[in-house]
């Protein structure tokens, strides 16, 4: 028995270095292998999202549109920026910015309340109100099949603090999103399959919410069942961290709006 | 905000038959459900549909609680004349949504 001893050490040290290697490897998904979450759809899922008439999304990208067009404390959005097709072109795939006069990032839906308050003098919609996800889909809309773009350089601490958010350890369950969305992607939990995690096609059409959602609100969902306390909406890590998965996801191709299950 | 969507070719050949897509936006609540302080949220729901082709019924569906929210419902007819589809949707609390869209036959 004296003699085994060693021996079993051994495995023990080497095992429990498989262990750490394969939790710990904490390194980015190569370019190369990122892709969207539609990849993984099934048929029917990617048919929904494909066809505009099937998207149940349209219904809130033409609500948006009837938004963009109308009045609100005076003046409608297209009473500055035009025709969305052509001013809104691109917009999708730049967000979050950082903001000169708040001296912070801010994401889409707060850009579009900014203008609602500071340019149209109307109140400011509620996050994840109809409305507001409208307006957001129908922005998001006129980028789609455009690259998310590279960002800025003022943008980068948000996106450190983002990356630290995503990489760090919370909640009961003692997770990071990296430990799915980095380490273990491709794989299953429970029967659902662990997607990259880019956010390509928001705000999504989720078929689990019967609705659709923004980015944040998926963040939130991913933080409650990490059993962490979810960042307040608008809240500055919840920008950092859906600015760290722009920077992330770079160079694919924005979808929105998506159909995820 | 529940306008409907609805996609039908604009041409379609006589006799053949063709695909008719309609999806209209409604949270379709099933009745089933509580809030947070115990009280049941009552039932919302489409009940029915039709489809018709200058008067005469080509579709109808009944519609039950465990229909999904945006009830998106696909189907095929055929025509053998230019004419008009109309579409109703019904449902609780007096929802009544219709729309029209023409079909030209060649």
């Amino acid at each position: 028995m004296t003699r085994l001893a060693p021996c079993w050490q051994a495995a023990c040290v080497a095992a429990v270095a498989v262990l750490i290697a394969g939790v710990a490897s904490g390194a980015d998904i190569p370019l190369e292998q990122r892709r969207s979450g539609y990849a993984d759809l099934g048929r029917d899922t990617k048919a929904m999202q494909d066809d505009d008439t099937a998207n149940p999304a349209t219904l809130w990208v033409l609500d948006g549109e009837a938004l963009w067009n109308r009045k609100a404390g005076g003046t409608s959005c297209a009473d500055c920026h035009g025709d969305a097709a052509a001013s809104m072109k691109g917009v999708g795939t730049r967000y979050p910015l950082f903001n000169e006069a708040l001296k912070k990032p801010i994401d889409l839906e707060q850009r579009i309340n900014l203008c609602r308050t500071e340019k149209e003098k109307a109140p400011p919609f509620a996050f994840e109100s109809r409305e507001l996800l409208a307006l957001t889909a129908f922005i998001g809309r006129q980028s789609r099949g455009l690259p998310i773009a590279a960002a800025d350089e003022k943008l980068k601490p948000a996106i450190e603090q983002g990356r630290k958010l995503f990489t760090q350890r919370m909640g009961q369950i003692d997770m990071s999103c990296a430990q799915c969305h980095d380490d273990n992607w491709g794989k299953h939990l429970a029967s659902s399959l662990v997607p990259q995690g880019h956010p390509t096609g928001y705000p999504i059409y989720r078929l689990e919410w019967q609705g659709l959602g923004s980015l944040q609100r998926r963040l939130r969902n991913c933080m409650i069942g990490m059993r962490a306390e979810p960042f307040d909406y608008g809240a500055p890590e919840a920008v950092a961290l859906e600015a760290f998965l722009m920077w992330r996801a770079r160079g694919l191709t924005i979808e929105t709006p998506g159909v995820r299950p | 905000m529940a306008r409907p969507l609805i996609n039908v070719p604009a041409k379609v050949k006589r006799g053949e038959p063709f695909e008719i897509k309609t999806l209209i936006s409604h949270i379709m609540e099933t009745g089933f459900r509580f809030t947070t302080t115990g009280q049941r949220i009552p039932r919302d729901i489409i009940t029915y549909f039709s489809c018709s082709y200058n008067g005469e019924e080509v579709f109808s569906a009944d519609l039950y609680p465990a229909v999904s929210a945006n009830p998106f419902l696909t189907f095929y007819t055929t025509a053998t004349d230019s004419g008009t589809l109309e579409f109703k949707w019904i449902g609780d609390n007096g929802f009544s949504e219709s729309a029209t869209v023409p079909v030209t036959v060649e």
